[in-house]
């Protein structure tokens, strides 16, 4: 009993494979929204809007630190 | 149990956003206004009338609804990205319960994602910088995120491996190893100069201490208030909660 009462107690975790689908898809989106406010219409474009919504976000852009013009 | 998860993460993030962007619209939108007169002054200077460029957005526009969407997408990606990694590291990383763990990850977030690539490529407002080199910039800048992750994480198991040691010895160890990469990434990699030689030092210093601030307050808000919300979710879930011993 006392090698256990030693050790450190880790809270029980979330299994990894229910994790990883989430991970994966979510983090997928999330990461998509990031750089659509940090770098889309920039260096390069998914989608063609002519500068809108570089244009839009703009000064959030510089205000986060992402590289602008 | 991992939908809610990443729900309470976002929460949390919109409800941070809200607080950083009042810190950006009070604080650095009078920078922002001060570098894009800078802007037309030099563009009517050189003969250029400012306004017969077409305005695609206006600053009215830019200033207000433009910053708020920008800030609070980026919260709420922010708040989720932290949901599943907080998620992975619970239970794992840290003997911490859900609090902790989120606070303290917040911690190492702000460290890695904003300030060591803020150290080496500072944020400027508009009017520094030039059109021509946003690309390898942006590749620079995202690199260097990439990177600065990638080394928190090893560090992290670093100090996890050395734990037996002593939690004084094994933060030392891997906080210097980490320190050490670093230095050696900041150093290899090219540096901008782009800022115009008449560009007020003191408008300039403000941008950037207000950028560092917006982030404090939105990895601060989201560190604690994802913690509570997540220590309810743990605490209400029966698989989760320690067995009453
Ligand atoms: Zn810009």
């Amino acid at each position: 009993m006392s090698d256990i009462a030693f050790a450190p107690a880790y809270p029980i975790s979330i299994p990894t494979r229910e994790i990883l689908p989430w991970a994966v898809f979510a983090g997928l989106i999330l990461i998509l929204a990031v750089y659509f406010v940090g770098a889309e219409e920039g260096a390069l474009a998914l989608v063609d809007t002519g500068g809108v919504i570089h244009e839009f976000v703009h000064d959030g852009r510089h205000l986060l630190g992402f590289p602008c013009h | 149990m991992m939908g809610n998860l990443l729900l309470r993460g976002m929460i949390a993030g919109l409800i941070a956003g809200v607080l950083a962007f009042a810190v950006a619209y009070t604080l650095g939108e009078p920078e922002v206004n001060y570098a894009i007169g800078l802007e037309e002054q030099k563009a009517i200077a050189a003969g250029e009338d400012p306004s017969a460029e077409p305005e695609i957005v206006s600053r009215e526009v830019q200033s207000t609804i433009g910053l708020a969407t920008g800030i609070l997408a980026f919260g709420a990606a922010a708040g989720g990205i932290f949901a599943l990694v907080f998620a992975y590291a619970y239970g794992r990383a840290t003997t911490l319960g859900a609090r902790g763990t989120s606070a303290l990850l917040a911690v190492a977030a702000y460290v890695a994602v904003v300030i060591v690539p803020q150290v080496k490529y500072a944020p400027n407002p508009p009017a520094v910088g030039s059109g021509e080199t946003i690309g390898a910039r942006t590749s620079l800048f995202f690199g260097l995120l990439v990177v600065s992750i990638a080394l928190m994480v090893l560090a992290v198991l670093l100090a996890r491996r050395l734990w037996a040691q002593g939690a004084w010895r094994a933060g030392i160890t891997a906080g210097l190893a980490w320190l050490a990469a670093v230095v050696v990434v900041l150093l290899a990699l090219p540096s901008v100069k782009e800022v115009p030689a008449d560009f007020s030092a003191d408008s300039l210093y403000r941008f950037r201490m207000v950028s560092l601030a917006i982030h404090a307050v939105l990895w601060a808000g989201i560190g604690l208030i994802f913690g509570a919300l997540a220590e309810r979710l743990i605490a209400a879930s029966p698989r989760l909660r320690p067995a009453a011993a």
